[in-house]
């Protein structure tokens, strides 16, 4: 009797996942499977099939425009997503206090991130960097030399970055959360020796919330590398290709050249790119993350 | 000593905020500008308000597609998606949270691989396989709706399971003392508990499908059907050169609905459940 409750409840619990396991299986892994192969093939959405072999990939590490694409990408990542969680620390470190009115504050400061990768945000961008947008018009007002934002490279790419940047929110909300759980007693400890602010937070803040701060490194890392919405209403890859990231370049191998079998290489490339960073944030992980839990078998730094 | 102290916060807290909203209330100021004067000011407020960009907000596209039109059609799959997201969302995370089966590793590794899965990855292989089921253009949205109706926004289903995980096994016994088999056990025990989660993950999926703009790109190809992410851009191509407030507008009329609804929404949900995904 026993036993059939328990076979049962098994056979109950594959039916509420089915819709997950079917989902996972016909939208993730066959297309996945079926990329991976794609990438070995010249696949034309039209054409079909002529050949097969390991052309793509040779012809991707021999471009120089991949080459670009890459570096650029890592560039936008590597710079935008230290900048956003600082900003996002900052912000619930300003928010994690008991105030009168802090919750206005609290949406305040995530009224950005509702607007996400929105195409309207990223209109709005390009209105205030315009020439004689309203930035450069702050900034003569500030006395301080206009921008070609649009115009220079390197500008161009900074107006992406900072449209990220901007949408801190989701990573301040989780920040906020984790700086409430620590212990009142630890920071009180350390109010008592006499530790300063600056201190209190590199020295219990931060490593007590470090899982988090990991957690956040690789989503809005993994995110920056397939950042597309932003560079192809703002920059459309320009100028002079300086703001061509790669999911960028796939889409136009994809939907405007049709190449299938190259574009499926170019993600795969892409993919291969975010797992190895992944991998690298997870070694740095046990190397950095302060976990009470590990503390016994020598998993704490 | 202290009240200077809370000055200071409250001075820091006001810089940061008008930091924040500042190029969204220069959006809402630029609307109401002549195109004339709409660039070279950093102010908020118009010399000469005029409606004008209001009025062209509305105004159609050769007869086709209009900003009503595109909302419409927007909030026309949003809404069955995020219905059917909720639901399978739901009952993954039940089963996973509280069910023991044969392949459980497993399949768990598989979902949270998911979470760190690359979207851009299957843009190529979806739409093959979209193209070839014949839903690319489909009228009721299909590749839009239904892998999400599949549970397919895995950090959603994380996000419950966490919640879940937070209720203790004792309330399920109990009710299934009372006679209640394991459906009636989620709906009238947990699904009550959850209810504040259950708001957040709807109105994170409601935000990210209407701010999503790659889906509705490749898969809606007819002017009539186009949401209003691809109209945006549609407006802002047609018209940056010369009616700049129309555009703004038009942007400024996009976020509206979302930014109500987030304001709107805060009562119910836990805020710290906001955060989960980019």
């Amino acid at each position: 009797m026993k036993r059939s409750r328990t076979q049962l409840r098994r056979r109950s619990a594959y039916l509420y996942i089915l819709p997950w396991l079917i989902g996972f299986a016909v939208f993730r892994l066959l297309p996945m499977l079926w990329s991976f192969v794609c990438g070995f093939t010249d696949m034309n959405l039209f054409r079909g099939v002529r050949q097969t072999g390991l052309m793509n990939y040779t012809e991707i590490f021999a471009d120089s425009t991949v080459l670009r694409a890459v570096g650029r990408t890592m560039l936008f990542a590597c710079v935008s997503v230290p900048l956003k969680l600082t900003a996002a620390m900052l912000a619930a470190l300003l928010l994690a206090r008991q105030m009168r009115g802090i919750r206005v504050f609290r949406t305040l400061y995530y009224l950005p991130s509702i607007l996400g990768g929105s195409v309207a945000a990223a209109v709005l961008w390009k209105a205030m960097f315009r020439d004689q947008g309203m930035v450069n018009a702050i900034l003569t007002a500030l006395h301080l030399p206009a921008v070609s934002w649009l115009g220079e490279p390197h500008a161009a790419m900074w107006v992406l970055i900072l449209l990220r940047v901007w949408e801190f929110g989701s990573p301040m909300l989780l920040f906020l959360a984790a700086l409430r759980q620590i212990p009142q007693d630890l920071l009180d400890a350390a109010d008592i020796d006499g530790a300063g602010a600056v201190r209190r937070f590199f020295r219990i803040k931060l490593p007590m919330i470090s899982p988090v701060v990991f957690y956040n490194l690789m989503l809005s890392f993994c995110a920056a590398l397939q950042e597309f919405s932003a560079p192809f209403v703002i920059t459309d890859g320009g100028p002079r290709g300086a703001t061509t990231l790669l999911s960028l370049l796939l889409y136009r191998s994809a939907f405007t050249a049709n190449e299938m079998g190259y574009a499926s290489a170019l993600a795969w490339v892409l993919f291969l790119i975010s797992a190895a960073c992944s991998a690298a944030f997870l070694l740095l992980r046990k190397k950095l993350v302060y976990l009470p839990d590990e503390q016994d078998a020598g998993g704490a730094a | 000593m202290k009240h200077v102290k809370r000055a200071a916060w409250y001075l820091l807290l006001i810089a940061g905020a008008a930091v924040m909203v500042y190029p969204l209330l220069w959006l809402v100021g630029a609307t109401f500008r002549t195109n004339a004067e709409l660039f070279s000011s950093a102010g908020i407020f118009p010399l000469e308000p005029v409606t004008e960009g209001w009025r062209g907000a509305f105004a159609a596209y050769g007869g086709q597609i209009d900003l009503l039109r595109a909302l419409l059609n927007t909030y026309q799959f949003v809404i069955p998606k995020v219905m059917l997201t909720l639901i399978s969302v739901t009952l993954t995370a039940y089963g996973f949270s509280r069910f023991e089966f044969k392949g459980k590793r497993v399949l768990t590794a598989f979902l949270f691989a998911t979470l760190f899965l690359p979207q851009t990855v299957l843009y190529v292989p979806q739409f093959v396989l979209f193209n070839r089921l014949g839903w690319v253009d489909s009228p009721q949205y299909l590749p839009l709706i239904v892998p999400a109706a599949l549970a397919g926004d895995t950090v959603l289903v994380v996000m419950l399971m966490q919640f879940i995980r937070g209720i203790p096994k004792s309330y399920d016994e109990a009710a299934a003392l009372d006679g209640c088999n394991s459906l009636q056990t989620l709906w009238y025990v947990l699904v009550p508990m959850l209810r504040p989660v259950l708001v957040s993950v709807g109105v994170l999926q409601l935000l990210w499908s209407v701010n999503d703009y790659m889906g509705p790109l490749l898969y809606v190809k007819t002017p009539p059907r186009y949401p209003v992410s691809v109209y945006v851009k549609l407006s802002m191509d047609a018209d940056s050169g010369f009616a700049w407030n129309r555009v703004l507008a038009v942007c400024c009329i996009a976020m509206l609905p979302q930014i109500i609804l987030y304001f709107a929404a805060q009562r119910f949900t836990t805020p710290e459940a906001g955060g989960l995904k980019e």
